[in-house]
């Protein structure tokens, strides 16, 4: 394709310095409007992850190991980023929308004076431009927008592009990038830290979900889900609604405050299917859907469906799954 | 010594608005008012009020509120003051009509600037609107701020603010000097409701009013040169296979079979 954006991927390490998936997200995203994409890496590893960004699309990768460049210092990587993009001047800038980048994306755009378009599940060229596409009024529509001012910042939802498959032919250069950054940057200084160890599947990464929305009506119910889960080797997932009520941690919510998933097969019981809630699951390879109310928005994007009450469809649907000898 | 505290809050549609009223303008690429159905204030903000109130109650704060906009409806607009804000600024111009974030930022930043200073902003984590999250932050960096997102909890104390905020495994206390700017996700909860006194006490305060000419800032660089090249509510091309039997439990049978024939269990 013959464009004439450069792009600039903010790409991510994970804590223990690989190559975080968002990075080949973000590397397929920017193969869709430009041909020389760069990609910056910041963290511990980033020169050996770099190889791995080659090969998912980066035709050059800029690392710095710098040791304040850490995933809890995003004042820091701000300012790398900041340095980075002065040096590089590419015409588009991708983030991706995670813990990190939803922090990074605005301050780096507003560093630039330029204005962000967040949360992008398409994008392409149109032209001289770049169009973004992005959900508004929590999913209901979307709104196509392009920007005339450089560098335009976009950060891309998570799970919306699939990595390019991996070509160890790919050849490119990793280079280390010079930036300046004092221990004063910080502002910001995390205190404690609790990992809350979660049973079972890993809910951003399982091929099966099984979700329930407030209509299980009884947080007395959750154990029959939690079990079917288990049975299937899914992983549990929640509508925002039974996360407010408390019946289960925010850490199952599904939803675009929620997580953005893109399993195999979402399996959803008593979920009426509101936008927000479709807007972290709408990836999803097959959607299936449990519900009373046959006019319920979920039904208009499920492959699957049954009308009826959870409470007499699930026995018949476990029952089932054990005669076939699903555990 | 009691913190000076600001919240910023904004009024949306109701994200509640059934789909059939939920229609959108195609010449100025604008979600039309829906018929009957009144705009509330954004359900993160009230979070965020939430937040100010807990530390007025525990540790003392005055609670100033700011919101920028064209068409408020004081109904909704003055919830904050019957919750118990101390005070309600409304900023108000024909320009701040659907201003996007990046104008919204820079016209928040320059009002927080001549209104005083405040030790701690507040914002909701985002508008139920456009979702864009990112107000909050480009005013942090506009005004030269810490600026800690999603607080599931805010406390302040020696003059620092201590949050805490849910992550994807576990949770996670961040801590930052004041002046900060912190954003309140709906883990912050429950939201207090307004109680008679305070309404009443609201329904005779009137807001302080500033518009564009006040807080000094060139229209032109309230531009971030996006363009809304269309607006559109999608359409699912998905068609649904419903499933039936003799009764909801053979249903459910059914539908274990046609997955496992499907090959997705």
């Amino acid at each position: 394709m013959a464009s004439n954006q450069t792009a600039l991927v903010i790409g991510e390490l994970t804590d223990t310095g690989s190559l975080d998936s968002i990075t080949g997200e973000l590397l397929a995203a920017a193969s869709r409007v430009a041909d020389n994409i760069e990609c910056l890496l910041l963290g511990a590893g980033a020169t050996e992850a770099g190889q791995q960004a080659i090969q998912l699309g980066a035709t050059k990768v800029h690392a710095s190991e710098d040791a304040l460049l850490t995933n809890i210092n995003v004042d820091a990587m701000v300012e790398a980023a900041h340095q980075a993009a002065s040096q590089i001047n590419p015409t588009i800038v991708l983030v991706g929308k995670t813990l990190v980048g939803r922090d990074l994306a605005p301050r780096l755009a507003f560093r630039f004076d330029v204005p962000l378009v967040q949360d992008c599940i398409d994008i392409a060229v149109d032209g001289e431009q770049v169009v973004a596409t992005r959900p508004v009024y929590g999913g209901n529509a979307l709104a196509k927008i392009a920007c005339s001012k450089t560098p335009q910042v976009l950060t891309m939802r998570p799970k919306t592009f699939d990595p390019l498959p991996a070509d160890a032919s790919k050849s490119g250069e990793v280079v280390q990038i010079s930036l300046n950054i004092d221990a004063s940057v910080q502002r910001v200084s995390q205190v404690e830290r609790i990992t809350e160890e979660q049973e079972g599947e890993k809910l951003e990464e399982a091929k099966i979900v099984v979700a329930v929305g407030r209509g299980i009506a009884d947080p007395a119910n959750l154990p029959a889900f939690e079990s079917l889960a288990k049975t299937m080797g899914a992983a549990l997932g929640a509508s925002r609604a039974v996360v407010d009520a408390g019946w289960l941690d925010h850490s199952y919510q599904v939803g675009l405050t929620g997580k953005s998933i893109a399993p195999e097969l979402y399996l959803t019981w008593a979920i009426s299917g509101a936008s927000q809630h479709m807007a972290g699951c709408t990836n999803a390879k097959n959607i299936v859907a449990i519900n009373k109310d046959p006019e319920c928005n979920i039904f208009k994007e499920s492959r699957f469906g049954v009308v009826g009450d959870w409470e007499k469809v699930l026995p018949g649907f476990a029952a089932m799954l054990s005669e076939m000898g699903v555990a | 010594m009691p913190a000076n505290i600001l919240v910023c809050v904004k009024q949306v549609m109701d994200p509640e608005t059934p789909m059939s009223q939920f229609k959108i303008d195609g010449a100025t690429k604008r979600v039309l008012d829906p018929q009957g159905v009144p705009p509330v204030l954004n359900g993160f903000d009230e979070n965020a009020m939430e937040a100010a109130l807990r530390i007025k109650e525990n540790d003392g704060a005055t609670v100033s509120v700011i919101s920028i906009g064209n068409q408020f409806v004081m109904d909704v607009i003055k919830k904050p003051l019957s919750m118990g804000a101390d005070e309600l600024t409304l900023l108000q111009d024909d320009i701040f009509d659907g201003l996007d974030a990046f104008g919204t930022a820079k016209s928040l930043a320059s009002a927080i600037q001549k209104m005083g200073d405040f030790d701690l902003i507040l914002c909701g984590r985002q508008a139920s609107d456009f979702d864009q999250a990112h107000v909050p932050l480009g005013i942090a960096e506009i005004l030269g701020v810490p600026c800690i997102t999603m607080a599931s909890d805010v406390q302040v104390a020696d003059g620092k603010v201590r949050v805490e905020r849910k992550l994807p495994d576990g949770y996670e206390v961040l801590e930052a000097t004041l002046p900060a700017v912190v954003t309140v996700s709906n883990e912050l909860a429950p939201v207090r409701y307004p109680t008679l006194r305070n309404i009443m006490q609201a329904s005779r305060k009137q807001p302080n009013s500033m518009s564009l000419s006040d807080i000094e800032i060139d229209a032109a660089a309230l531009n971030g040169g996006l363009e809304i090249q269309d607006l559109y509510i999608p359409v699912s091309d998905v068609v649904c296979e419903f499933i039936e039997g003799e009764d909801e439990e053979d249903a459910g049978r059914k539908l274990a079979l046609k997955l496992r024939e499907a090959k997705l269990i």
